[in-house]
Parts: C-alpha cells; structure tokens; sequence
C-alpha cells in the first residue's frame, strides 16, 4: 500500500571489528551501495542526516566531515544521537522533513568507529549513557543494566540461562549465512553455555560485541519514489518513547515500557498489530532482550516469550521469523549505525532479496531498535506495494 | 562542593542535593520530600516538577527494602579495574523508592537472593570519598 514516504535505497558496509579505515571511507561504502541501487544522482540528494553516538568518536560534530566526504556540500547536514537508536532517530526526522515538504530526498547516514576505543573505554561512555551522577559512580555498564533485566525476567517466569543461549544459537544460524555480519560461526548451546561470565547470568556469548561499521538509508516523497525505483518500501508506522534514564526510576526490570509504548504508536499509525508482521528485526544487544522484546512488541504474551523461541516460531520458517540476518549479536553493533542496519534488513526482506533468509511473500516488515537501557525506543512499520 | 565526594568516580561535582552527601559523612541516608505534594524521590531533588516549586525537605530512608534484581560484573568500565568481581543491585525501599548500589562484598555471591531484606548503608571509600551500599539487615 502506498504511503507518503518511501525508503528507495539502502546500503552497508560490512560490520567488522576493526575497519582500518577512516570514518568518511566507512560511510563512503554505505552510502554508494544506497544510491547504486537507485536511478539517483549524489547532486539529488536535498540533505543528510549524520547519526552517530558522538561520545564513542574522535570527531567532533561528524556531520561536517562526513557530508564533505560525500562531496554533500552546500546541502543542509546536521548530526542525530539517541544511543544505539541514532540512525532510527535520523529516520524519524528524515520521514519529518519530507512529510513537511522542506525537501524530497534525504540520506540517513548511521555510522560507529568502535573500534577508536579501548573496550575499557567504550564501557565506560557506554556506562554513562544511564545518569552520571547516581549510576556511574557505582560502576555501571550497559551490560549490567540488562543483566539486571534478566535476573528478574528469570526471577518472575522462570527464564533459564540455557533458555536465554536459545537466542544466540538461533541468530548465529542466520548470521553465518550474512555476508556483511562480523561473527558468522554457528554456536552451539554448551558454547554459549560454557562462554565465560562477563555480568552474571550472562556470558561472553550472550552479549553482542561492538564494531565499526555504516548504513546509508536513501529516503524519498510519494513522488520521487516512483521515478527513482521499482520497489519502494513505505513507511507504514513510526513509534518512539523514553523511558526513566535512571534504572531505580523503573517500575520494572522484566519488561521495558518505552518499547512496549514506541510499539503501541508504531500499530496505531500503521493501521496492524503484532498478528499482522511477516518479518522483524528487533535489538537483541544480548540474547535476554531479543525475549524481552518479543513480549513487549506483542509477539508473544509477557512471560511466553522464550515459548514462541522453543517453539521456534521465531525461524525463518516459524510464524514471526526474527532477526533472520543474525542481529546484533552475529553483526556487531556499531551504535550510530545498528538501527539503520536492521532497517536495511527489512527493507531486503520487503523486496525480496534476502535469498536464503528471504521469508516467502513477506509484505510487512517491523524493527524495534533501543537506546541504552531502555531510555529511547523506536518501532518503526515498512510495507511493500 | 562536597558531592564531588561522592562515588568511586564522580562526574557531577555541582549540584543543589549536595547536603546528601553531608548527611552521608555523618553515616545518615537521606533523601528529599517536596513540602507541597509530600512526594517523596530517590535519588533526592531540589526541585518537585509535579508542583513546580522548590522547597524541599530531607527525610531519612525507611528500612528494610527487598532486592528486586542485581548483578556481578567481572570486567569494569575504566577507573573501576581495580573494584572488579563487584554486584550491582537495585533495591524496593517502603517509601516507594528504589534505589541502585553495590551490594556489601561480604555476602557471599550464593547467598544473595531476589527478595532477601536489605539496608543501605553510608560507607568511607579511600581517598576520603563516601559512598553508600545495601548490607544484610
């Protein structure tokens, strides 16, 4: 069904490690896959928007390097930052700026150079991303925030640690058919089980593990849209909320309100419900939240979460298939660019291009992206024609 | 600005809640009521943005509190290298608060469970910086 913006190109670079190059070649590898698939001109584009963490770069205010690396010149840029929900962030404005007819194309531009840090580093500005001046004096990290999750969805349904390595086994079959995934082993349960404890009950193997990487999404009016590709993916539904930035804040730890919000507004606008999603891509940071986020999105009722994985109606040939390219936890994650990589994936799916992972006849496609601990949530709706 | 104190680490120096941390070097836990609607907070706030006024009143936290979930964590964020294998808990105080710490190091890790009664407790941490953490009661 036709609606009035459509996503009319996508690109990635691959997910990695350590890149080895600069933040604007990174960018340069998305953002030439995301028009090549397009009948648009770099000179098209009328404004970008640069989603970055900014606290994990070494640039200040990227927006600037990276539009210039794009030879963007002249073209309004400006940078977004919701955590590991930016490039969702950049998606909603990119929707807001055509919608309210300020311009016709705009390139979402999500990228992370993780790997400029030290792990120890990393966590630490990951840690202050809850409140610095009651957390972070206690040692917080993200990690620990959804240990804490999974301690008391365990504690409330019964949750098993061999339940919750389901998840990473499931998404590691996926991740090693992706080509642009950082981790692309199958893990077998024991591995996950046997992985060494990082924030207890979780494992190494239970966390997903930072990267560099870009992802480029191509945004276009009604209009453009249909001169510019065959295969438009409409924005159907567009969800956001926040939650308490403070842990202590939370009425409680076994489900996250502001998903369970940006989820709500995500089913109004588009019209559907959980019933009515053929494919989704949902933030499985570590394997808890990918259970945590089947319930909050309504795929599964609260505790039943881990049911709907054994019963494997999460698989690509189950009723709700999840997190078919591997997630973040065979992609790697990096920050700026994670929300646009599952949108990406969508938007293959909806087009059909996903080959061994393509899930027959998908029409309407969901991703739930995070930021932080539940402080940002984003659900956004795709559909095709 | 006494609250720089405060924390194996601290990032925020300058606040209005700095008397906390007095109250804390005196081995009290406290925290603020607004005076107007008797909404009580933690962490404490200087400002009621239900009433949209600023007068505010410290009140001693009520014990016991019950542990809701936690966590031990191996590898620390920098600066708490040296702190590691430590547990994070989040704990439900009477007066409707929760608040986040560490968990006293001397309980031994299989002896903490969901729901077991805790205190919070003021304690000195060295280079003359304070801190609170929840204690058996």
């Amino acid at each position: 069904m036709e609606k009035d913006v459509a996503i009319v190109g996508v690109g990635q670079s691959p997910f990695m490690r350590k890149c080895g190059i600069s933040i604007g070649e990174l960018c340069f590898l998305a953002y030439h896959e995301a028009l090549d698939g397009t009948h648009l001109k770099n000179k098209d584009i009328d404004a970008s928007i640069i989603c970055s963490a900014t606290e994990y770069d070494k640039q200040r205010s990227p927006a600037g390097v990276i539009s210039d690396y794009l030879d963007l010149r002249k073209k309004p840029t400006f940078c977004v930052e919701s955590l590991c929900s930016s490039s969702s962030s950049g998606l909603r404005i990119g929707y807001s700026l055509i919608k309210a007819g300020l311009h016709d194309v705009v390139a979402v531009i999500g990228f992370q150079k993780m790997s400029e840090l030290t792990s120890a580093e990393a966590a630490e500005r990951m840690g202050r991303s809850g409140d610095v001046m009651w957390e972070s004096p206690f040692g917080m990290t993200m990690p620990a925030a959804f240990a804490m999750f999974a301690r008391a969805h365990m504690t409330e349904y019964g949750t098993t640690e061999e339940q919750l390595a389901k998840v990473r086994v499931k998404n590691s079959i996926y991740g090693a058919l992706n080509d642009k995934a950082a981790f692309r082993k199958v893990v077998t349960l024991e591995e996950v089980i046997n992985s060494r404890p990082v924030v207890t009950p979780l494992k190494m193997l239970d966390c997903c593990a930072n990267a560099d990487g870009a992802v480029v999404l191509i945004l276009a009016s009604r209009d453009v849209a249909r001169r510019v590709t065959d295969k438009p993916i409409w924005i159907h539904g567009l969800g956001a909320s926040s939650g308490s930035a403070t842990l202590a804040g939370r009425e409680t730890y076994s489900s996250i309100s502001c998903a369970r919000e940006a989820a709500r507004i995500a089913y109004d606008m588009a019209g559907l419900g959980p019933e009515d999603i053929d494919v989704a891509e949902v933030h499985d940071c570590f394997t808890i939240t990918e259970i945590i986020n089947y319930e909050d999105l309504g795929f599964a009722k609260p505790g039943e979460g881990v049911k709907l994985l054994e019963d494997r109606e999460t698989y690509l040939e189950g009723k709700i298939p999840v997190n078919l390219d591997g997630g973040l936890l065979s992609k790697g994650h990096p920050i700026g660019a994670t929300g646009g990589g599952q949108i990406r994936s969508i938007v293959r799916q909806l087009r059909r291009e996903c080959g061994e992972t393509q899930v027959k006849n998908a029409k309407i496609g969901l991703v739930h992206n995070l930021g932080g601990p539940g402080v940002y949530c984003f659900v956004t709706i795709l559909g095709r024609d | 600005m006494v609250f720089e104190q405060f924390g194996v680490k601290n990032f925020v120096p300058e606040t209005k809640t700095e008397e906390f941390v007095t109250y804390l070097k005196e081995g009290r836990m406290m925290t603020t009521r607004c005076k107007e609607c008797q909404r009580i907070t933690f962490p404490p706030k200087m400002d009621c943005i239900t009433c949209g006024r600023s007068e505010m009143e410290w009140v001693k936290i009520e014990e016991p509190g019950k542990l809701n979930t936690f966590t031990t964590v191996m590898y620390g964020p920098a600066g708490f290298e040296k702190e590691t294998p430590y547990t994070l808990a989040l704990v439900e105080f009477p007066m409707g608060i929760r608040i986040f710490a560490q968990m006293d190091k001397k309980i031994p890790p299989d002896e903490i469970k969901v729901g077991m009664g805790l205190r919070v407790v003021p304690i000195k941490l060295q280079n003359d910086r304070i801190s609170y953490q929840f204690e058996r009661v």
